[in-house]
Order: structure tokens, then sequence, then C-alpha cells
């Protein structure tokens, strides 16, 4: 395998947008490509990610015409990703194995996603889509739901009684709000307090509404090219130290759902690759579409054994000067969640820190920084490691 | 390669009363719902008996911001067969703002119920549900 580098990436400012998807994927696909000193003749596929444009915009089969928006060449295949949450972290770790493997030498790889367009009874209904359609759905199913079995879970399992549980869960968002306030691009650009996490409208029982990331529009891309081309293009590539991926089926096949089986074997994988060891990550953007998945990630990463994780953001260890930096975007939390695009915002934000451009959020000396995205109920999770 | 239990005849099970899995000739694991391998093995040595319709709580949550469709607030819940397979269902027999972590662990009978199916859906189907014991 070649080596293989992230040039260019771009965000569009996550929010609600009248925009379209192809509009949103316009500006930061044609953002990260001018940020890598090409033109849009040079890309030679594009990897698109997108969930739910059927239902957003009636639109299915985007990606050909997000090619056409932007410009790209006839002879440039374009390919939809879909891997729900996970989605645009799939489209990159695609895009890099075939440039790794020669195939391509420059891909554009990234995702769009507009939930807003839905309204949240049929965005509920069409994310509860990604559980199983058959024997979890019908139920009546919800993400916050899964997520709140596995809190019930978690308190029983490691008997940290649930107030005190969510107390902890209530600094997870705390802390990624207060990143976020730094990320101009973020959706929730606000301080909240414990106080106010705790006072929230239940969802499902035991997450609150600050216990869970909004939907979000927005979009987000990265150039991805061989290492040498990298070099003659751009002055400070990051290189992909290692990758990972895998799928763990249907919740009730997993039964303990405090253990997300996906992320272990794929973080293993992408530590091997890049052959380093949890203590070795300076900064990590994970999957904290609820405040319990922050504590999860941790836990699954290593970085603390099972059951001893849900305290960190309380103790300061994944705030600025802690530990390790955990989200300093503000994390999907804060910064948003446009599923589609989700992936391709957390490379961005990380290679971003690893060429020092994050102005006042910035990791100092930040080496070796971790993607971490979850899809679906827990089925599906996807590691990137990147480095200087 | 036939799948020895389809989701059609799972489904004619629960409406007659029975909840069938697919035991393991390999491992003894017991696959429910069913599907073409050994959920624990991969094993495609599979023979369809009843399970015991009874279990225990392993975890629930009360959705309270539901889906298009569905009129919260309602009780899902994982439990554990004592065939040691996991269902994901309903729990139909008591208020839902009343439920709480007493529930972990307790003992529950399992049953069947007709669901509507929506427009986006396979169709109406037959989905689990608990009754405290
Ligand atoms: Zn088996």
């Amino acid at each position: 395998m070649r080596e293989v580098a992230i040039l260019g990436a771009e965000m569009t400012k996550f929010g609600i947008y009248d925009k379209t998807n192809v509009e949103l994927f316009s500006e930061a696909g044609l953002g990260a490509i001018e940020k890598s000193n090409i033109e849009p003749d040079k890309i030679e596929a594009l990897f698109f990610g997108n969930c739910m444009g059927d239902f957003e915009e009636g639109q299915l089969h985007m990606a050909s015409f997000a090619h056409s928006a932007i410009g790209l060449k006839k002879s440039a295949p374009a390919l939809r990703f879909e891997s729900a949450c996970a989605t645009a972290t799939v489209a990159i770790r695609n895009a890099a194995l075939l440039v790794g493997a020669g195939v391509y030498d420059i891909v554009l790889a990234g995702g769009s996603e507009r939930a807003n367009a839905m309204g949240t009874p049929l965005a509920t209904r069409t994310f509860a889509m990604a559980s199983h359609a058959l024997y979890e759905t019908p139920l009546g199913i919800t993400f916050p739901g899964v997520f709140g079995m596995a809190t019930h879970m978690y308190s029983e399992k490691y008997n940290i009684p649930l107030d005190e549980l969510k107390r902890h869960m209530a600094e997870v968002a705390v802390k990624n709000h207060f990143h976020g306030v730094n990320n101009p691009k973020a959706h929730l650009r606000k301080e909240i307090t414990v106080e106010k996490v705790l006072s929230g409208m239940m969802v499902a029982d035991p997450l609150q509404l600050l216990d869970c990331c909004p939907f979000s529009d927005g979009s987000a891309a990265v150039v991805i090219a061989d290492a040498k081309t990298a070099k003659d293009l751009i002055k400070k590539p990051v290189y992909i130290a290692g990758m990972g991926q895998a799928a763990s089926g249907p919740l009730y096949y997993q039964k303990d759902i405090t253990r997300v089986k996906s992320r272990e074997i794929s973080i293993k994988k992408a530590y091997k690759e890049a052959g380093i060891t949890p203590s070795d990550i300076d900064v990590c953007e994970l999957h904290d579409c609820f405040t319990i998945a922050e504590i999860f990630a941790l836990e699954g990463f290593g970085f603390y054994e099972f059951g001893k994780g849900y305290d960190a953001a309380t103790k300061g260890e994944t705030r600025f000067g802690g530990k390790v930096v955990v989200n300093p975007s503000g994390g999907l939390k804060s910064k948003g969640h446009p599923i589609g695009a989700t992936g391709a915002a957390q490379v961005t934000e990380i290679a971003e820190q690893l060429r020092e451009e994050s102005g006042p959020r910035q990791v100092e000396g930040a080496k070796i920084g971790l993607v971490d995205t979850l899809g679906g109920d827990f089925g599906t999770v996807c590691n990137i490691i990147l480095r200087r | 390669m036939t799948v020895e239990l389809t989701f059609r005849e799972y489904q004619d099970g629960l409406e007659q009363g029975k909840l069938l899995g697919l035991y393991c000739g390999e491992c003894g694991a017991v696959t429910v719902p069913p599907q073409a391998v050994c959920s624990e093995c991969g094993s495609r040595k599979l023979k369809i008996g009843e399970v015991e319709k009874k279990g225990i709580i392993k975890t629930f949550t009360v959705i309270r911001i539901a889906a298009e469709g569905m009129t919260p607030p309602f009780i899902i819940a994982m439990v554990e067969t004592y065939s040691g397979a996991w269902v994901m269902g309903n729990i139909i027999d008591m208020d839902a703002d009343s439920a709480d972590m007493d529930l972990m662990g307790k003992e529950v009978i399992i049953d069947s119920r007709q669901v509507k199916g929506d427009v986006y859906s396979y169709g109406d189907i037959h989905s689990i549900v608990f009754k405290l014991v």
C-alpha cells in the first residue's frame, strides 16, 4: 500500500439551511479542492456520503448531481455511501484504500445532509430506519432510546447510581459546548451548565434534551491523494497512519450494549496499522451523538478501563489541558451532526489541528489525532488515525 | 443453501403463540429472531425449535419523543430469554411513567401483538411484547 495523505479539507458551518444538499456540498467540495491547489478536473473519483436525500429532497443518486455541480470530469466516477452516522468516515476510508492501492491518485470524499428539511417527526422516523426494520423499528425505537437503554445497562453493570452517572454525563455535554464556543462553524455555539442539562425535557429515559446532539444541516469534504502527489501540491499534508472499520449487526445479537464490539475491533486494527498505543493520541474527535456515547468511546479506545471512563469530563481529563483533548470542535453535541457529513467534518478538524490551523481551539503540539464515527445502533464503527 | 426459518414463518409462529428460534448444532446457542446462520458462531447447522416465552429484563427505556406515527410515552426493553437469546419488545402492562431502574432483572412473559406498518415499512407485523410476571 502507498502512503496516503489528506490535502485540503473544508466544511460548511453546521446549522439549519435553505440551501440544497448539492449546494452545501459544492461549498465544502470546492473549498477542499481550492485548499489543495488543484482544479476540479484533477479529481479522479467522488466518494459522496448522504443518508436520506430521498426523504429530505426527493433525491436519489445525488452523487452524480454533486459531481456535475462542482465540475468534475465525466471519467471520474461518482459513488454514494450510506453507513448511517458513520457515512462520511466510511467514504473517506474507502477512498484512502483505493488511493493506497494505486487505483486513483486524487479523490474527493465527504458528504452532505439536511435532516431539518424533514421536520422532527419524519426525521426521527427516518433515523430509526437505521435500526432493524423488522425487529427494532416497529417497537418505536429511536436513537436516543438505544442510548437510553445502554445508559441504564451501564448504570446497573458497574453499580453507578443513575443520578450520579447522569451528572457525569451532563459534564460531557458541558465540556463539548465549552469547546464549541471557540468554533465559528458550530451549530450550537453556546455554553451550558450541568443544571441546564439535568432540567431539560426527557427524550428517552434517562436521556434529556441536552444529552442529545441536534439534527443539523451541513456538508464537509476532503481531498485524498498519495503522499508523493500531496507533497508536490501543498505545504502541510496530513498522513493517514492507520484505519479500521467493523460491523456488529442488530442490537439484540450484541446483547451487552455497554461494549461497542465494532469499535473494539476497528480501533485495534487502526492502532496496529499506525504502530501506536492509546497514550500516543494527542487529540480526538469522537462520536458523541449522546453524552453516554462519549463515555463508551473513551473506554472503547482503551483510554480508560471499561466502567471507569464515566467521570473523565468531570475530572477535566478530556478538556483543553487534560490528558487528551476530546472533541475540541465541540463534537457532534455542539458542532452538530449532519449525519452524511459528520465524519468528514471530524477529519477536517483533526487535519486542521495537526496543521496548527485551529486558532483559539488549537491543541498545542498535537502530532497524532484520532477520528471515531459510529453508525446505526452500534452496527458500524470506522476509525482513522492521522499524523503530521 | 435455503434459510431454515424465514421471517414469514417466524411471524406465523408468533401469531400462533409460539416463539420460534434456531438451535445451533455446533455451539448450542439459540438464535432469535431468525437469520441464515447462528448469531453466536456463524454455523449453518440450525434446527427450528420453540423457545420458552420467559426471560429477564436486561435494560429498558421510555420513548418520550417518538417517530412519526407513534404515540409516546411507551416502554422498550431488551430481555434475555432462558434460552440465552435476547429479544427486544415493548413492556405493555404498566404505566410508562412508572418505569424506573426497579425494572432491571425483573422476570417477564413474552408475547406478541400486531403492529400496523406505515408507508415505509414491510407492512403489518407481529412484534414482541413483555408482561411483568
Ligand atoms: Zn452456533
